[in-house]
């Protein structure tokens, strides 16, 4: 083995990202050239930089590839039943206002079992950010069609192509009220690094759409190659317009996909709302509640 | 001299490529060595061409390579 293979003895520096990661549960066991690794390295860089405090954060996430997610931070993580993330983690944000609540899952839990949750915690606006990682496909359960697999691909639900019109979740979440919507490919790491910094000083409800490789279902039944072919692919196809109207920024299997910022806009949060409406019908009766302290 | 150093673990890699082909200077190439799970990790061949940019870093997604900063002065990790 070539020495610099091995890990060099007078090189103290460890992996800036590392305290952030459950060491002892590497290496992971998303397959190779899958991208759900590189949006966790994005978002734990998203928190050195925003300097948030991590006893204040909580990460919820469901069932599915990107599941496995809330299993591999250092964070106060939680791993619930399929689709009830956003449900889980709004119990958390309402037991618990001063907690920053992270919903990071995979685009079948959160769109097609949890698509009902999503849709109201935007219309709500419930102060909680999610991170959705899309595969295009069902991936931990063997490559079925989802609500997001794009047109005349293949899937081992549909041999002859997928013939349904999928789901374009930057409009879903804005139509429904989401106050920061964006976009990003696995090979735009720094600006994804960007989003969620940006998410974090958000108030509301706010979503952020990663399209990852899904190399051993997606890519492969449809004859795109692997993971690497995967980033060339979202390198040359991709097209950086924020602001763009999130009606035209569908995508589909070969086209353009469309990447940025699009919605970033103030609506009054949930609580906000209920303080409020209680203010104002009961007066001086209402009373905060307490803050909650766990010891 | 050069500006960065690349660290890898090479029992974590899974080999898939990234950091070979997005490295803005092309400074490291896939192995023909294998770790313990049959994959080819990377090696530096031009470690010289080094930036310390840590893109590699960004990209990687089993945590498995990290670039840092060399200060000159001190010959050293910044």
């Amino acid at each position: 083995m070539p020495d610099s293979l091995i890990n060099d003895p007078v090189n103290p520096a460890v992996n800036p990202v590392e305290p952030f990661l459950r060491s002892d549960r590497m290496p992971s066991i998303w397959c190779p050239g899958c991208g759900i690794g590189t949006t966790v390295n994005s978002f734990a860089r998203a928190l050195i930089d925003s300097k948030i405090d991590l006893q204040s954060l909580a990460l919820v996430s469901g069932i599915g590839c990107t599941g496995r997610v809330a299993g591999y931070v250092k964070l106060d993580s939680f791993h619930t039943t399929h689709g009830r993330a956003i449900p889980f983690a709004t119990g958390l944000k309402l037991a618990n206002p001063k907690l920053n609540v992270i919903v990071y899952s995979g685009d079948g839990d959160l769109s097609a079992i949890g698509g009902n949750h999503l849709i109201h915690a935007a219309r709500r606006n419930i102060d909680l950010k999610v991170i959705c990682v899309n595969n295009l496909i069902y991936a931990m359960t063997g490559g079925q069609t989802a609500p997001t697999t794009p047109e005349h691909s293949t899937t081992s639900t549909n041999p002859y192509g997928v013939f349904e019109p999928a789901f374009n979740l930057p409009h879903l979440v804005e139509a429904a009220g989401a106050v920061y919507v964006a976009r990003w490919t696995t090979f735009h790491v720094r600006q994804l690094t960007r989003s969620i910094g940006e998410a974090f000083q958000k108030k509301g409800f706010s979503f952020i759409e990663v399209i990852s490789p899904c190399p051993t279902l997606y890519q492969r039944r449809n004859k795109m190659g692997d993971g690497l072919d995967a980033m060339k692919f979202y390198k040359e196809k991709s097209k950086v317009r924020n602001g763009a109207p999130t009606s035209e920024v569908g995508l589909t299997m070969t086209g353009e996909i469309v990447v940025g910022k699009f919605v970033d806009r103030e609506r009054p949060d949930y609580q906000t709302l209920m303080r409020a409406q209680y203010a104002e019908s009961l007066g001086e009766r209402f009373v905060e509640q307490a803050e909650m302290v766990c010891s | 001299m050069p500006k960065g150093r690349v660290s890898i673990v090479v029992e974590r890699c899974k080999a898939c490529g990234f950091c070979v082909e997005f490295c803005p200077t092309h400074v490291l190439a896939l192995s023909s060595a294998f770790n313990s799970k049959g994959y080819h990790p990377p090696h530096v061949v031009h470690p010289e061409k080094c930036s310390g940019c840590d893109l590699c870093g960004m990209y990687c997604p089993d945590f498995a390579i990290f670039a840092t900063k060399v200060d000159p002065a001190k010959g050293g990790d910044k």
